[in-house]
């Protein structure tokens, strides 16, 4: 299976350094599958402007076309003001409707607030549900103290990132076969 | 010409192609685009000998596409047949010259002797704009403005116009005319019912494309269509409708879903980046879906359905899509010939009183 790991913000590093871990981890311990990771710091994004995906160019155009070319998007986002990071809705935007249909997707929120823990259910999660994800519905929440430079300090979280990891794996694996199924009840 | 649709002849009934230069999925391979522009006149020329009644050619300038110069296309197609309409499907008019459009449609409307029909859209992918020299950002104004133009041109003979996105014209006389003063100009419409709507402001008809769905959704989008035009002092009776879709027929419903989803979904695939997912394809064999995919008589009966709840004059048929080997749409033009459209025609004709 494709996999790609995003992480969607440029500024800081605890998104970053939670999404390497989880590339690092899958690379690792599955290296049965193809795992990319797109830190969205290191490209050059252009604003989504409406066109087809397929007709951006240089970055845009690899970010959206390795987007849609996965079967497992495992996102990493920081809470910016209430919400996620404009960088990362440009990312959203630059798709077409239903793109996430048939693929699973995990999330691994950083925040430096506890008080942010349900952003992404009311943030996050709709745009996912509209996108026509898979949506992995537990998703890892990650604050500062866990962080020690760019290194995952706490074993709990390690833990909970090797489940989100697990988990979309699984559930792939499960919609996989779904579809398997359901194209031999079809018979086309 | 002002379009004349005669209810005692029935639904009208044509093809028409996007002109896409796609592989066939069953083998992978891709003919030439010379051999596929050739099968598009042959294509033509067999619609014309079963008594279709039009065969329209669309405008793409993207990768996996071989009529950009549709209007060229057209010219050949006129030559080689004799009684079916011909016209685009559609021409962008956004990234064209009106003035030039109009020149080689009223041209294409005296080789074919007053055959000719236009169908102006705005395009659905958005390459063409650099490609040609537009910037994006005028992607609503540029149509209105052409759109506009276009319709002025057909109305006068000697132009005389300003505008934002072409210098402007004095005393123009725009020639050649066509055979019969004017030709039927068409807005065609995708699936969002803001472009219905201003389409019924204009009040002129309307090409509405729908690749699946119920057909209840797309009868609010045509009566939205009307009652607009009607609330802008257009008369609904007169603007003509045209629905366009997806069409493949075979012996049952599933060998016909059989046969045509790996060139919608592949084709999709390349041309849009995303394949039809086959759950909603398979509910396209449904009677009051708008695809009109099954066996014969299940073809019939949508169509039948359509016109009944859409009341439009004229449905094209979608058919080539993503490869499609010509030997299949040989056959599909054999089944419309002898079974659908002698049937579509006896139960949409109004009967004399």
């Amino acid at each position: 299976m494709k996999i790609v790991v995003l992480s969607g913000s440029i500024a800081g590093s605890k998104t970053r350094s939670a999404a390497r871990y989880t590339a690092e981890y899958l690379q690792e311990h599955y290296a049965e599958h193809e795992t990319a990771l797109i830190d969205l710091a290191e490209y050059a994004m252009e604003f989504a402007d409406g066109r087809n995906y397929l007709d951006y160019r240089g970055d845009t155009g690899m970010v959206a076309q390795s987007i849609m070319a996965s079967d497992i998007l495992l996102l990493g986002s920081p809470i910016y003001q209430a919400s996620i990071p404009g960088v990362l809705k440009n990312v959203f935007d630059l798709l077409p409707g239903d793109a996430l249909r048939d693929k699973v997707v995990g999330m691994f929120i950083t925040a430096g607030s506890q008080r942010h823990n349900l952003i992404p259910e009311i943030q996050l999660k709709p745009i996912l549900s509209y996108l026509k994800a898979h949506i992995v519905e537990t998703y890892v929440f990650i604050e500062e103290r866990s962080f020690q430079g760019s290194s995952i300090v706490d074993d709990d979280v390690r833990f909970r990132l090797q489940r989100l990891i697990d988990d979309a794996l699984t559930l792939a694996d499960v919609y996989a076969r779904v579809r398997e199924l359901k194209d031999e009840q079809y018979g086309f | 010409m002002e379009l004349q649709f005669d209810a005692n002849k029935g639904l009208e009934f044509g093809l028409y192609t996007l002109g896409d230069h796609l592989p066939d999925p069953a083998t992978g391979r891709r003919i030439s685009a010379e051999q596929r522009i050739q099968e598009i006149i042959q294509l033509a020329t067999l619609a014309d000998q079963a008594g279709l009644d039009f065969f329209s050619v669309g405008e793409s300038h993207q990768e996996g596409f071989a009529t950009q110069a549709h209007a060229v296309v057209l010219s050949a197609v006129a030559q080689a047949t004799r009684q079916i309409r011909v016209s685009s499907t559609s021409t962008i008019i956004s990234t064209s010259d009106p003035v030039r459009v109009y020149e080689n449609f009223a041209t294409l409307d005296l080789i074919s002797g007053g055959r000719a029909e236009i169908v102006a859209g705005r395009a659905s992918r958005i390459g063409l704009f650099e490609l040609l020299g537009y910037d994006i950002r005028d992607y609503e104004d540029l149509y209105e403005e052409k759109f506009e133009l276009l319709l002025q041109i057909n109305r006068e003979e000697v132009v005389n116009w300003e505008g934002k996105f072409r210098a402007p014209l004095r005393e123009a006389r725009i020639l050649p005319r066509p055979v019969g003063g004017t030709l039927p100009i068409w807005r065609a419409v995708g699936g969002s019912v803001g472009s219905a709507v201003k389409a019924g402001r204009l009040g002129v008809p309307m090409v509405l494309a729908h690749l699946g769905g119920p057909v209840s959704s797309f009868k609010g989008m045509i009566d939205v269509y009307r009652e607009t035009a009607a609330e802008h002092g257009h008369d609904p009776a007169k603007l003509p409708v045209a629905t366009a879709g997806f069409f493949h027929v075979a012996d049952s419903s599933q060998q016909a879903l059989r046969e045509l989803y790996p060139h919608i979904n592949e084709g999709m695939k390349i041309t849009n980046g995303r394949g039809f997912p086959k759950q909603l394809f398979a509910q396209g064999v449904d009677p009051h879906n708008v695809m009109n995919i099954g066996s014969p008589q299940e073809i019939i009966e949508k169509i039948l359905y359509q016109h009944e709840q859409f009341g439009m004059q004229r449905y094209i048929a979608q058919m080539d899509f993503g490869g499609v080997p010509f030997e299949r749409l040989q056959h599909n033009i054999e089944v419309i010939a002898g079974e659908i459209l002698p049937a579509v025609r006896k139960y949409t004709r109004k009967e004399a009183a």
